[in-house]
Order: C-alpha cells, then structure tokens, then sequence
C-alpha cells in the first residue's frame, strides 16, 4: 500500500490544483484547429509577405507597398468607407434601439424587420442598388416625378458602396445596441426619474455613460464588417477609383497578378491597420467605466 | 450490492487550494449506521472535507480507507457513496421518476427491479403523486426530497448531505430534519451531514466533528461537545455567546473589569489572560450580591415570549447576554448571577 | 421535444413578463429556453408592461426616428423589389413596369447556371460546416467555460481573432496554404475556410450557455454512478440543446451568406450558391440580367426562409449578445 507524504502532492494532484486534468483534452481539438488552419495560415503569410517575389530586401513588399500611391491610397480609401459606414450604423442605432428597449407588444415583430436586411448578404444589396439607383429606376423615377430635371447617377459611386455598407452593418449594430441596451438595468432610470431627472438628462447621465462600452464594441464590430468590404466595391463602385479599397488591392495582387507576397502583404497591412483602429477603440473604452453594461453576465 | 462496511476511516486527509489549506489533516473512523456531523462556521472547510469523501475534490494529502482498502483512487461513481447536494442540483430535464432513476440505469439495473426501487423511495420521501412533474414544478421541501430519494435510492453504502436543509424555511426545516433522522434510521444508512446549524447536529448525529479553518476542534457525541466543548472557540459555536476577557487570579478564579468570577478551569491555566465562557440561559437576574454575580446595566431588551433576550453593559464595556424569564426594561441597573459550575475558563 | 414552446410562450403573458417575484407559475422545463426556463436575453429586459410604451405620445424626435426608419426601409423595398420584379420582366427599359411578366427567367437561370448543382454543393458545405464546428466548437467551449489555466487568455484571443479579423486578411494566406497543400479549388478547401471563423463563433456562444449550467449538476450525476461519456450524453448534452441549436443555425447563415471566404477557395465544382451569384452578376452581359437577378431571389428567398427558422430558435436581441467579452 502506498502512503502519501500529507505535505507533498503528487504531481497530478499539483496540476490538478492549477486547472489542468483530463478536461483539458477537451480543448485538443479546438486548439490543434484554430493553429493548424488560422495561426499557421497568418504567420506563414506573414512570413511570405518578406518574401518578395522578385527578390530583394524583405521589406520590399513594404517599400513597394507605401511607396506606390497606387496601392497606399487603399488604406485612406477604405477608412474613408469604413469610418463612415460604422459611424452612421453605430449613431443610427442609438434611438431606434432607445425607443425599443424595454418589452412591449409587437417588439418582436419590429426588431425582425430591422434585422431582415441581413439576409440580403453583400451581393444581392450590390444587384439590388444597381437597379433601384440606375438612372432610368424607381428611386430616380420618383425624383423626377417630384421634379428633379436630371436623374441622379448613383452608381457607380462611393454614395452606393456607402448605402451597401449601411444595409448590410445596420442591422448588427442595431442588434448589438439593443442588447446592450436591454442589459442596462431599468430600475437605475427608474431611480433618475424619482431624483427629478428628464428623459434627457436621464439618457444623458445614466444610459449613455453604462452603453458607451458596449457602444465601442459594436463600433469595432461593425467596423469589420465594413472595413472588409469587397463585392460591393466592386460591384456598385470604382473598383479602379474611389472605392479602390484594400481587399481589393489584396485580392488583384494575390490571385489576379498571381504574386502572393504582395497579397499577403496588402492582408499584414489591412490586418494591422484594423487593428490599430481597434485597439483605440479599446483604449478609449478602457477609460470609461467598466462595470459592463449594468451588471449584465 | 453496495455490500456495507464496518469502518470508514479518513486517514489524516488534507486539501489546499494553492496557498490556502482548506482541510488539514483530518483523521476520522465512522463505524457502519453512524450519524456523523460536520459542524463549523462558513468557510471552515465543510464542504471541501464532504468532496474529498465524495471523490469529486482530490486530496492534496493523506488517504481514505474503507475497511482496509483505499477508496481514494477511486472515481466518485465507483465509490459507491450517495449525496445530497446543498441546492438539490437536480437534473431539470427529468422528471422526478427519471431523476431518480438516473442511478439506478447507470448501474444498470433491469427495468422491472429499477421501477420497483424508484416507487419504494418515492413512497419513503412520500412523492408518490409528484413522480411525472419536472423539478422546477416542485416546492423547495419537495424538490429536497427528491434529491434524497436520488441519492438513498441506490441503498448507497454512506450517504453525503452537504447543508441539504439551509435553502428550507424554519418550518419545513424542523420536518425535513426528523425526515432524515427517519430515514436514516429506516434504511440503516451511514450519514455524513455537514451544517452550519449547531442545533440540527445536536438534534441529527451520533457524533459531531467540529472544523474551524480546516482544522478539527472537537470530536465526541452531542452530549460531550454540548456540555464539554474543548475551547473557547467551540464553546462560542455551542452558544456560549458571552466570552469575557478576563485574567485568571486563582486556578478557578478569574477577574474581569468590575467584576469576579469562579468557573471551572478547562485548559488548566494559572496566571495570564483567559476567556470566561457561559451561555445566555444560565444567567439569572440575583437578588443580592454575592459569589459570581455581576452589576450590568440593561441596554437591548428583546422579545422572545416567555423568555427575553437581553444584552446588558458591563462595567469595563462588554456586552452581557441573557436570556431570562424575569421582566427587565432598558435603562434598569440590574445585579445577574452565574453558576459557578457553569462558568468555563478557556486560554483566549 | 416541443420546439415551438418559445413561440408559444411568447404571444400573450408568459411568466417572463411578469415582474420577477409576481411569478404566476413555476414554468416547465422547455428543451429551447434552457435550464432557467427563460432565454438569457428575456431576463434581461426590463419587465415594462405593454401599455407603458403604447400611451406615450410621438414627440418631434420620436416622428424623426421612426420617419427616418420608415424611409430606410422603404428604399429597402425598393431596392428588393427592383431584383424581384426584373427577375420576372420580359423586358425592363425607361419605364415604371415592365413591359409583361415571365418566370422563364427561373427556368433559364436552373438549366443555365447549374442552380440545383449549386444548391447541393451550398447544403452540402453548410452542413458539413455545421456538424464539424459544433463537434470541435462544444468540447472546447465546456474547457473554456469550466477550467481556469495557465495560458487561458491566449487561447481566448486566439478563437476571438478569426472573428475580429475581416476574412480577406486571413483568407488570402488560408487560401495560398490551401493551394500549397492542393486542396483549394475542392469541396473540402472550402469547407475548411468556412470552419476558420465558424469553430470560433461557436466557442464563443456556447461558452456563456455552459457556464450558467451548474456544476454541481455533473457532479450529482457522478455520484449516481455516471462516467464520463453518461454525464456528456445524458445531462449536458440535453441540457445544451437550445444553445447548440442556436449556435447552429447562426453557423448556418453566417456559413451560406459568407462570400470572401468561399469566393477565394472556391474553385469550379465548389462555388456556393452566393459566390456563383456574384460571378454571374461579374460576368454581367453574358446572360440575360433577368436570370442573374432570378438567382438573387432565390438566394435571398433561401437565406430569408433559414432567419425565420433562426428567429423561431433564437431571439433577435440574442443573436450576438453572447459576442460580449
Ligand atoms: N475552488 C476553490 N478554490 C480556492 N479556494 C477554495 C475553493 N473552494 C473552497 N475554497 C476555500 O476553502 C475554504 C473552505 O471552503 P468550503 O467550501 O469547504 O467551506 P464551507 O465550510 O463549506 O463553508 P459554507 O458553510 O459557507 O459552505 C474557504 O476558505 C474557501 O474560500
Ligand atoms: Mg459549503
């Protein structure tokens, strides 16, 4: 019969004390997963992105890449979309989410209908605009008929790649605001009210003050979504212009050029440029409070 | 075919979280059809000694023996034990029936066998009726004795309840409580029941073991810890709530601010500081001054029917409680008297 | 199992609208809203009653906001309907209507662009999808949610970048890896790309529905005597039914709808059926633009039929509540 010394563990029990035991393997799966196909896959572009095809220094994709208005230009051009596009969803969602917090009949109803553009899917927005705004669709038609002498010519444009940005991301950041809306504990506002504050001031000092960290989540959320912009700029933009954004840089010069360096490249690029805006989001939301959105989770 | 056992012996069994020891060395024999309690305040270590038998807890230290053969290595289903867990954990997705049966089909027991033994214990936990409904159909009380049917079901060689009646009101507490005397009885099971709650170990177990930061104060039947707790800290738990501090002046002597006390010395002291410990029921208001009284003023007088709970001021500031039949008021100078074979002295 | 339970419930007073401790009865336990009985997000929304909101006059910003909702979503219908119409119009030129109507576009569109062939191939990716990110996304996600570890943070930003990061920025690289390994261009190519943010999503949702189970649960189903495989197969698994329901049919949608991914994996056998839309609506001129636009209806039509079954099992304010770190 074996005896354990009372004052040393056996190792299993050590580690057990630290959280690891069988219930680990559990995660082999999901670990092994997200490095073989996610990790890997980033780093080995990355590491072909100081490959340069041609040869050359390792940061001759780099060089290339800012010096070559060409190409440089595409991170202005897509922050120009993509800044606006999760602005306007972002603030757009704020009153209609405002004025369906809380339960009443036909929310349900209402949120579905909001929510339903997302069936819509990028591509199909992009057809759609293409005909609805086209000079000779119902969009012009009802200006004219209104009095306007000339059609508008909206698409191409970076208006409609706009539009699409909004059709598509407006309904995440609604959802998202909702919940974090819905999350905030009614009876804080209910307390404001009893103190003598108006729905003004009750928005102002109690609700927006517990949304705004949930508020700079969606922002980042819906920021993906539109800086990731693709079909839509090149169906309903200039793909060659105004609407001549990263996705597309990296995708002509991965798979139309065939010179995956430059691909990859233009992908560590928007990568890191995503997440530069992210991570000041972030930053700015780590200063104000953070007990979540009123105890929530 | 959890054949019974003759002795349980928890062979000096220890458990830290990191830094922190919550159980320390723990030794421990419980002979087959014993009621044994494990008593002690919040965070003393109840629960963690309870999981460690259970197996659902590893120990950092020391072993379990079951008739000379260790448990220990064992999985918790192997082991062959049944618990009742603090807030019932029933499954929500079963009906009371498949609840109680979850044991017996995991051992699986042929089906006619199985319906015969869930029927048994619903009748004994008196669930008949309730048997199709989901547990959150059911009442707190009801909903308990579902999780004892669960557990006594499978005639589990020891029964573990960890505080299986603190979610109860006072009432259905008082019933639950003779249920599981009852049962214990019945079946002739082997329980371990952990509490907080000194008087429902008093009223339940054969033996108590007292815990206080892991680390066992006492052990003995009702009777010795009751009336012989083994220090002060024991003594507090077993409601002895007024612990003066005093100095000792004779070997059974002691003196406070402003008053003198003769007691029964219990750690054998003989000069220093010492804590006097008796119980709010031993004192009585006295009508002159004399051997082992005390002057303390009447501050907080509470009603309790026949009785009152009164907290009185000494002179050196501490409160004095009471509880006595006679009827004071606040603000009443007051002379009390303490027997002297009542008064423990304790080292502090 | 009653599925339909949560629409039931939801038309008329259910006890989630009561305020909590006016509980009218204790609620059954329903397979779809979990082990608490209500859906996360309905114990969370304050218990208004219905005719608080209904009394409250319009004011000036009210009319602004829902006139402003009004006219997004007209345009919307607009928008729609011009893909809807067009895709049945003999002909379409500088009028409001078209000059007849015809759905030989959807005849056309069938024989021309493969569409059943296309169908198949999108089903057969989004469920392999599914099934695959369910089977590695649960066990990780009950790690995750059940142990604390050294190095547990880093693991958790690891499945949080596939889904922060736009899919072009690791697409690009999964797809050269692919092309490596000459797997992109097949089935399995792009199933695999739509795994990357898929695992992670569902991780991430079904994390907080395993916290809120009880652990003590598991270990009361050990002490009855159940192994490892029984507690998995005969507790959790029943009591994590509405979460991987629900983490399935987003998996599912975000799967058909997921165009960057696919678009850059996808080689002639493989295209789904929106990434065969868009290289129809690219190669615009070729066929007639009717039967491209009849393919959209039907694109949307099947993602519109997959968020009615979504919204039947998942509340539209849940739908990325669980996003939250
Ligand atoms: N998983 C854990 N990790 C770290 N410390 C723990 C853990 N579980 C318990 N402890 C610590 O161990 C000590 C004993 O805990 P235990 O749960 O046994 O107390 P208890 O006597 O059952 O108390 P209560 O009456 O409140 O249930 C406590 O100080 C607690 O903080
Ligand atoms: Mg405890």
């Amino acid at each position: 019969m074996t005896v354990t010394a009372p004052e040393r563990p056996s190792l299993k029990h050590r580690l057990a004390e630290r959280g690891v035991d069988r219930t680990l393997l559990l995660l082999v799966p999901g670990v092994l997963f997200v490095v073989l196909l996610f990790a890997y896959p980033v780093l080995y572009g990355l590491q072909l992105s100081f490959q340069p095809a041609e040869g050359g220094s390792p940061f001759a994709n780099y060089s290339t890449f800012f010096s070559d208005p060409y190409l440089a230009d595409t991170i202005w051009t897509t922050l120009r979309l993509a800044i606006p596009a999760a602005l306007i969803n972002v603030l757009a969602s704020i009153p209609i989410a405002y004025r369906l917090r809380g339960r009443f009949r036909g929310k349900r109803f209402l949120t579905t209908i909001l929510v339903v553009p997302i069936t819509l899917g990028t591509v199909l927005t992009a057809e759609g605009l293409k005909q609805y705004l086209s000079p000779v669709g119902w969009f012009n038609r009802i200006l004219m008929a209104l009095g306007m002498d000339e059609p508008m010519r909206l698409v191409p444009s970076w208006t409609a790649v706009l539009f699409s940005l909004i059709i598509t991301g407006f309904p995440f950041a609604f959802l998202l605001t909702l919940s974090y809306l819905s999350g905030i504990d009614p009876t804080l506002e209910q307390a404001a009210a009893t103190l003598g504050a108006d729905w003004r001031r009750r928005f102002r000092y109690i609700t927006l003050p517990l949304l705004a960290p949930g508020l700079a989540i969606t922002f980042c959320l819906t920021f993906v979504l539109a800086f990731s912009v693709f079909p839509s700029a090149y169906l309903v933009g200039l793909p060659q212009g105004e609407t001549r954004v990263m996705s597309i840089a990296a995708y002509e010069a991965a798979f139309r050029d065939g010179d995956y360096p430059m691909g990859s490249t233009i992908a560590v690029i928007m990568a890191v440029v995503m997440l530069v805006v992210i991570a000041l989001v972030l930053a700015w939301r780590s200063r104000l409070y953070r007990g979540a959105t009123g105890g929530k989770g | 075919m959890n054949t019974a056992f003759a002795e349980l012996h928890i062979d000096h069994v220890s458990r830290a979280f990191g830094e922190h020891i919550a159980l320390r060395e723990l030794d421990l024999t419980i002979k087959g059809g014993e009621f044994v309690a494990l008593l002690g305040p919040s965070g003393c270590g109840k629960s963690t000694a309870l999981n460690c038998l259970a197996g659902l807890l590893p120990l950092t230290g020391g072993q379990i023996l079951m008739d000379g053969k260790r448990v220990d290595t064992l999985p918790p289903e192997k082991r062959g034990f049944g618990m009742v867990f603090q807030n019932y954990a029933l499954f929500p997705h079963m009906s009371v029936r498949r609840n109680v049966a979850f044991g017996l089909s995991m051992r699986k027991v042929a089906r006619t066998e199985r319906e015969r033994r869930v029927d048994e214990a619903l009748r004994l936990v008196q669930l008949t009726d309730h048997a199709a409904k989901f547990p959150a159909q059911l009442s707190g009380g009801q909903q308990q004795r579902v999780a004892i049917a669960r557990a006594i079901v499978l005639e589990p060689r020891l029964v573990l309840m960890d505080e299986p009646l603190s979610n109860l009101d006072a009432a259905l507490r008082l019933e639950m409580r003779s249920e599981i005397r009852r049962l214990h009885q019945t079946l002739g099971l082997t329980t371990v029941y952990v509490t907080h709650d000194q008087e429902e170990a008093l009223a339940l177990a054969d033996r108590l073991v007292v815990l206080r930061d892991g680390l066992v104060q006492q052990i003995g039947s009702p009777e010795e810890v009751y009336a012989h707790p083994a220090n002060r800290y024991v003594a507090g738990f077993m409601g002895y709530r007024n612990l003066l501090p005093v100095a000792m002046s004779t070997s059974d002597t002691v003196t406070g601010e402003g008053f003198t006390l003769s007691g029964v010395n219990r750690d054998g002291l003989t000069e220093g500081a010492a804590v006097a410990a008796f119980r709010p029921t031993d004192v009585t208001v006295a009508d002159t001054e004399g051997e082992n009284t005390v002057r303390a003023a009447v501050e907080i007088v509470e009603y309790h029917g026949r009785e009152q709970a009164v907290e009185a001021r000494l002179p050196g500031g501490e409160a004095l409680h009471v509880r006595t039949e006679s009827r004071l008021a606040p603000g009443d100078e007051v002379l009390f008297h303490v027997p002297r074979e009542r008064v423990l002295v304790f080292a502090p | 199992m009653r599925l339909g339970g949560r629409r039931r419930k939801s038309s008329g007073v259910s006890t989630a609208q009561l305020p909590a401790g006016r509980t009218a009865e204790r609620p059954e336990y329903d397979p779809v809203r979990g082990p608490s009985g209500r859906t996360p997000s309905e114990n969370l929304d304050p218990p208004i009653p219905a005719k608080d909101f209904r009394r409250r006059p319009l004011t000036v910003g009210g009319w602004l906001v829902w006139g402003a909702v009004a006219f997004f979503l007209v345009n919307l219908v607009g928008l729609v309907a011009s893909v809807v119409v067009n895709s049945f119009a003999v002909t379409w030129f500088d009028t409001w209507w078209p000059s007849g109507l015809t759905a030989q576009y959807y005849s056309m569109a069938w024989q021309e662009m493969a569409l059943l062939d296309v169908l198949v191939v999108t089903l057969q990716v989004s469920a392999a999808v599914v099934v695959l990110s369910v089977l590695i996304g649960v066990p990780t996600a009950y790690a995750l949610a059940r142990r604390t570890f050294f190095g547990k943070r880093l693991i958790t930003v690891l499945f949080l970048l596939p889904i922060l990061l736009p899919p072009m920025t690791y697409g690009i690289p999964l797809a050269t890896v692919l092309y490596k390994f000459d797997l992109a261009g097949s089935m399995t190519g792009v199933i695999i790309a739509n795994l990357v943010p898929s695992v992670p999503f569902v991780v991430l949702t079904m994390t907080p529905f395993i916290e809120q189970i009880d652990p003590k649960i598991e270990a009361a189903a050990r002490m009855c005597g159940a192994n490892t495989a029984a507690v998995f197969g005969r507790v959790l698994a029943p009591l994590l039914v509405p979460g991987i329901l629900a983490a399935s049919i987003l998996v599912l949608v975000r799967t058909v709808g997921m165009f960057e991914l696919t678009f850059l994996t996808a080689g002639p056998g493989s295209q789904t059926l929106v990434v065969s839309l868009y290289e129809a609506m690219f190669s615009a001129g070729i066929r007639a633009q009717q039967a491209v636009d009849a393919m959209a209806v039907i694109y949307t039509g099947s993602m519109l039929v997959l968020l009615v079954i979504a919204l039947r099992f998942v509340n539209p304010t849940q739908l990325v509540t669980r996003l939250k770190e």
